[in-house]
């Protein structure tokens, strides 16, 4: 069997949040007992609603926040204790695209330098300590790489369309080499237009370099298009994952169905055949007891209210979270 | 609106004196691009390098023009103005001639506004005290910077509990009026000269008066910018920086520092605008600059009892006071404004 790139356990993630001065401090369950691998090579999705913790996992695992509580395992290496500066040689293998091109790049630097920090930093390629002509011959083919031009590198990131900047992020994130990348929702602060060129860039970019993502989206059509296997989460936990194509045609879980199905449908009909979900996301400061989901839920039964369903490890390619599943799995 | 082309050419200007790849580009190109067009911005600049050359010229001024030390009295002395004979101090147009009045503007070289109480050219005695205001006002502006964009930049992007203690000291140096604080200071300060260990300094060096005044505006400028690293720190740009593996020493310098600039470039003529004004105060109230070196401010308290007799004693460096501080506050505004992204002036390329 193929070892994992990353393995997390049981990643668990709170804020507290404080009150105000007269306010008592509240703990903000971001993250809860997340347990996933990825393979190399492939890419997984995680998809669910705004605030249901998926950015909050993706910078778990890149360990940009200490966790709570779990354990990650990159290549081998548990890296859920280590200090960010003993992180910082594993840094080149493994890097994050960020959602916002406009904030993720520093306003104040040129593009050039922006993409050859992370070389300058790590001394790459070669090693040594003053190596510009290495440095920039690595600029100019990550700039190839990425679709940009070369008269590019001497401007300035306010300059450039909002797809544009995504590629300098990508091109930045590839500058080391990583053998993984977070994706944090890479395309939906772009037009739709512009979306399909930076997904295909992924996709293209995937297969030349044989990288691994982890590609966060609302966008259930994005996902469906790029991942190999989808995670979905609900108020910071996974209530299932498995091989795309399953999980998209035959969801498992109510929430997973409930979701696809407020996708609107470019010829009508089917889409009222599946329950519209009713409510409003719990907060993360309160979860409900039991399945976080029951009391939106259109099957939750007593036992729901009180018992938290598990996916259930090993079991399979296909796990849910779910004591009553529309489908048998595993 | 003045057409473009007569609007001066700031560029141009600037590359008699630098290469042009090393002119400012991307933000900074835009902010001047801004900055050159705005006319109040540009006639303060103007106004105040006009006062600052003028200021630096004051050696001159004394010897070949005004031709007197303006440092040392001249009581019994005459002075010859368009071939008439004047002595320097007159005696008072009172009845019984008790005292004396000194002479008024001649309009003239020498005495060109008349001179002070000890027979000292007024114009002269305001240059070189211009020299010391202008140079405690800058030089406290720099000291107050340098400590606010430490102090600042440290507590903002550290946290916990550096932040707990550097942000609890400003609020002590805030708590006191600004100016009771200097007043305090100075009078500790002046009567002693400062010890501390192996350095020693005078009571009457401008070093007193410098490090007074740039320290207690601090506050003003390093809690701004504490909050604006509170906020950069958890950008977007510093996070990507950490997962590239940046250490923090360059994140510092190389992502958060050049993004709190132009904050400090905005407060710089601000800050010393009030930096202008407490040193006035300090000098008049006898314990900033120490006579016989002038200070804007040692002038108008020379005037105070002349107000009567010869009021421009205390009229002149008065207005080059108000003048220097509106010129600052204007500069500053219009600093803020070419800086401010948000801001809705549109640059015509």
């Amino acid at each position: 069997m193929i070892s994992p790139v990353l393995e997390a356990i049981g990643v668990t993630k709170t804020f507290d949040v404080t009150g105000g001065v007269l306010g008592r401090p509240r703990t903000l369950h971001a993250v809860t007992n997340v347990s996933l691998r990825v393979m190399r090579g492939e890419t997984l999705g995680l998809v669910g609603e705004s605030g249901c913790g998926k950015s909050t996992l993706g910078r778990c695992l890149l360990r940009l926040h200490t966790l709570t509580d779990g354990t990650i395992r990159f290549a081998g290496t548990d890296i859920s204790r280590l200090s960010m500066r003993a992180l910082r040689p594993l840094r080149p293998r493994m890097q994050m695209v960020f959602q916002d091109p406009y904030g993720s790049l520093n306003p104040r630097r040129r593009v050039g330098d922006l993409i050859a920090e992370p070389l300058r930093v790590h001394r790459l390629p070669s090693g040594a300590r003053r190596a510009e002509a290495e440095t920039s011959a690595r600029v100019h083919d990550l700039l190839r790489l990425v679709g940009l031009k070369e008269d590019h590198l001497a401007r300035y990131p306010h300059e450039f369309s909002g797809g544009q900047r995504q590629r300098i992020g990508i091109a930045r994130a590839l500058a080391l080499n990583p053998d993984l990348i977070v994706a944090d929702e890479p395309v939906s602060a772009l037009d739709v237009s512009v979306q399909a060129q930076v997904v295909n860039l992924l996709m293209d970019l995937q297969e030349t370099l044989g990288l691994t993502y982890v590609f966060i989206a609302h966008d259930l059509a994005v996902v469906r298009q790029i991942a190999t296997r989808t995670a979905v989460m609900y108020l910071g936990a996974i209530i299932e994952i498995g091989p795309t194509e399953q999980v998209f045609c035959t969801p498992a879980h109510p929430y997973t169905a409930a979701l696809l199905a407020a996708v609107p449908h470019p010829h009508g009909g089917a889409a009222g055949a599946r329950p519209m979900l009713r409510g409003e996301v719990a907060s993360p400061l309160s979860p409900p007891s039991g399945c976080a989901f029951h009391p939106r839920c259109p099957s939750a039964e007593a036992r729901c209210r009180v018992e938290r369903p598990m996916l259930a490890p090993d079991s399979g390619p296909r796990q849910v979270a779910c004591h009553f599943p529309l489908q048998e799995t595993g | 609106m003045v057409p473009a082309s007569r609007a001066p050419n700031i560029k141009s200007f600037l590359l008699l004196f630098f290469k042009k790849e090393d002119l400012p580009s991307g933000p900074w190109r835009v902010a001047l691009a801004r900055l050159r067009q705005d006319r109040a911005a540009l006639a303060s600049a103007a106004t105040l390098v006009l006062i600052i050359v003028a200021c630096l010229l004051a050696p001159l001024y004394a010897r070949h023009i005004a031709g007197t030390d303006p440092f040392r009295p001249h009581l019994d002395e005459t002075v010859t103005i368009g071939g008439r004979t004047l002595d320097i101090l007159q005696p008072a147009d009172n009845p019984l001639h008790l005292g004396s009045a000194p002479l008024g503007p001649t309009w003239h070289g020498a005495y060109f506004l008349g001179a002070d109480g000890q027979g000292r050219d007024v114009a002269a005695r305001l240059l070189y005290g211009g020299r010391n205001s202008l140079l405690i006002a800058g030089a406290a502006t720099l000291l107050c910077l340098a400590l606010a964009a430490i102090v600042g930049i440290l507590a903002g992007f550290m946290g916990g509990v550096i932040d707990q203690i550097l942000s609890r000291l400003l609020d002590i140096l805030w708590a006191f009026p600004v100016y009771l604080l200097a007043i305090s200071l100075s009078v500790v300060l002046i009567s002693q000269g400062l010890h501390i260990g192996p350095f020693t300094i005078e009571a009457d060096s401008l070093l007193l008066p410098i490090a007074i005044i740039g320290i207690v505006y601090v506050p003003y400028a390093a809690r701004p910018v504490r909050g604006l690293v509170l906020g950069l720190a958890r950008s977007d740009f510093v996070l990507a920086a950490v997962a590239l593996g940046v250490p923090n020493r360059r994140i510092l310098v190389r992502d958060i520092l050049p993004n709190v600039a132009s904050t400090l470039l905005v407060f710089a003529p601000l800050i010393m605008a009030l930096n202008l004004l407490t040193e006035s105060a300090l000098s008049f109230l006898q314990i900033g600059v120490q006579p016989p070196a002038a200070s804007w401010g040692t002038i108008i308290a020379d005037g105070q009892t002349l107000i009567y007799t010869s009021p421009i004693v205390a009229i002149a460096p008065g207005v080059a006071i108000v003048i220097t501080v509106l010129a600052l506050n204007v500069l500053g505004d219009g600093l803020r404004d070419a800086l401010d992204p948000r801001a809705k002036l549109r640059v015509r390329s």
